[in-house]
């Protein structure tokens, strides 16, 4: 059965830093409710995992972390967004104010 | 070894001399003052050295490029004779795209000198790409930690650029979640990696910024016979604002006014879950600024060396909204696109420019890169996202966190001045209360007056009388 990763790929794993209790207590609320999260991507040590999975990696600088396999290639997904009416008069208006 | 919260800041001050390489100590005079210059001396570059080891990594020596096209606009708006020349400084130029590469150059150069195999930096901005960048350069290892996601693991568009960016020149990148446990995972990694902590608040990382100052004053001495009258410097943890204000008086510039400028997000909780994804500037904001002028100290090192209060002549806010509308001005009548954040200090300089004489020279200290994620468009569509309204308008309707007004016309962009005087009573009130210093001393009195750049009289009066309160209480 094919696995979501294998060795070598590039991955990203999750880790659960602090749970709710183990924070501090001088947190707003919401953020006390909620465990300390991070993320952190490398290159897969085992021979094969699935999501899911704890897992070993080595990370872009050589360092070996375990964490829960999150992704496999993960992409960046952030973008320019979508053209906004309320800025796209802007430019021309100005300009036609320059010119008189 | 006791990796609890508690357990890992109680071995704080160890890790941290070992991660900068500074004894604190040695400079300490008393639980309120210390030998501020003695400190910021333990870098012991000349500005000359500083800017030749810039050089060595591309960093600095960017233009300063008139606006001539936005002065003629603002003098249309203007009262008669009035309107100054607005000049930026295209700190977009450097390496990794801001300013933040002059200080990340000296920290990482530093850390190489003194032996470190690799920098840790806690950053979701502009300056952990920029300590990625310059160890890179250096042959260093990098990790950088960044506060990215909320608890639905919703990210801001303009971090998860930098994740991007940091990524790109090889670090080794941490996304964490919304809280202050950040300096709790700083402490871990430089207490497993011995790797040197590239602060923000250390000696070598606010000398990064004199060359900053330094530069744009020859530059507008060399191109005009004389020193800029006003100087518009975006101000969240004070390094920017120290950095710029010691570089102008090295380069002669000392009658300069000094204005810092932060994007108003009162009203948000900085380590709100909920709040985080509420805002469309991750930094140079009120969040930032106003702190870190009331309580310096705050920082991840013992003393910090951005000391924005000590030089600070003017503060002033700007709204989310008026910074995307002057992003749209400098890309469409300047033909330079660049970030939103670092059009903060731009932002103010419109308002400004109109209170001065048409043959003043204004100098906006800062310009930051585009990118997928940072444009105003990637912001605004985020806001849109997480239930934030926007709309044209008048920008004094803005609502940090819920409403964002993008002016209809550029009159409506003005500047919120905030009262020096009353953030210097606030800092001089925290000062006691957080040593809990009761009978300051001489020293401590004069401490406090260059520190917040007031008089020995305006302290003791502030003393005398938070004494007096203290009496009534009992």
């Amino acid at each position: 059965m094919m696995s979501d990763a294998k060795k070598g790929d590039l991955v990203q794993v999750h880790k659960i830093v602090l749970k709710p209790d183990q924070r501090p207590d001088t947190l707003p609320e919401s953020t006390k409710a909620v465990p300390y999260e991070g993320w952190v991507k490398g290159f897969l040590l085992d021979e094969s995992a699935n999501f899911g999975d704890e897992v070993n990696i080595e990370t872009l600088i050589g360092r070996e972390i375990s964490g829960v396999l999150a992704q496999v290639n993960p992409i960046y997904d952030h973008n320019f967004g979508i053209p906004q009416k309320e800025l796209v008069y802007i430019g021309n208006e100005s300009r036609r104010r320059l010119k008189r | 070894m006791d990796l609890s919260y508690s357990g890992v800041l109680s071995r704080k001050k160890d890790i941290l001399k070992r991660a900068t390489g500074i004894d604190y100590g040695e400079f300490e005079i008393s639980p309120i003052a210390f030998n501020y210059e003695g400190l910021m001396r333990t870098c012991e570059y000349s500005l000359e050295d500083a800017m030749g080891i810039l050089q060595e990594t591309g960093v600095g020596q960017t233009p300063l490029v008139e606006l001539k096209n936005l002065t003629e606009l603002v003098r249309s708006i203007s009262p008669p004779g009035k309107g100054g020349r607005i000049f930026i400084k295209d700190e977009a130029a450097n390496p990794s795209g801001s300013f933040k590469d002059r200080r990340a150059a000296l920290s990482v150069f530093n850390a190489k000198k003194l032996g470190y195999r690799g920098v840790v930096a806690a950053s979701s901005g502009n300056y952990g790409a920029a300590v990625a960048s310059q160890a890179a350069k250096r042959g260093l290892k990098a990790i950088i930690l960044q506060e990215v996601y909320d608890s639905r693991k919703v990210g801001q568009p303009e971090i998860l650029e930098k994740t991007r960016a940091c990524e790109g020149y090889g670090a080794e990148v941490w996304q964490l979640t919304v809280g202050p446990e950040l300096f709790y995972i700083m402490l871990r990694v430089l207490e497993e990696t011995e790797f040197f902590s590239a602060s923000l608040y250390v000696p070598s990382s606010v000398k990064g910024i004199e060359t900053l100052g330094y530069e744009l004053a020859q530059q507008v001495f060399q191109r005009e016979g004389r020193f800029p009258d006003l100087v518009v410097i975006t101000h969240a943890g004070g390094g920017n604002v120290t950095g710029t204000a010691r570089g102008l008086k090295i380069a002669g510039s000392d009658q300069t006014t000094v204005v810092g400028a932060s994007v108003d997000l009162r009203g948000l909780h900085m380590a709100s879950d909920i709040d985080f994804n509420r805002k469309s500037f991750t930094t140079g904001h009120s969040g930032f600024g106003i702190p870190f002028l009331t309580w310096p100290d705050r920082t991840d090192v013992p003393r910090n060396c951005a000391r924005g209060l000590r030089y600070l002549d003017r503060y002033a806010l700007v709204t989310q909204g008026d910074v995307f509308y002057t992003t749209e001005l400098l890309a469409k009548l300047e033909g330079m696109e660049r970030g939103p954040a670092g059009n903060t200090s731009l932002t103010a300089a419109i308002p400004l420019a109109m209170e001065l004489e048409r043959d003043r020279i204004l100098v906006v200290q800062e310009t930051e890169y585009t990118a997928a994620g940072k444009l105003p468009s990637s912001q605004l569509t985020f806001a849109k996202e997480n239930g934030i309204e926007v709309r044209k308008g008048n920008p004094r309707d803005n609502i940090p966190g819920k409403v964002i007004v993008i002016p209809e016309r550029i009159e409506q962009i003005q500047i919120e001045e905030m009262d020096l005087g009353k953030i210097r009573q606030s800092y001089i009130r925290n000062v006691l209360e957080m040593t809990k210093v009761k009978s300051p001393i001489e020293d401590d009195i004069l401490f406090i007056a260059e520190d917040s750049k007031s008089s020995v009289g305006f302290v003791r009066n502030l003393v005398d009388s938070a004494h007096g309160e203290r009496a009534d209480s009992v």
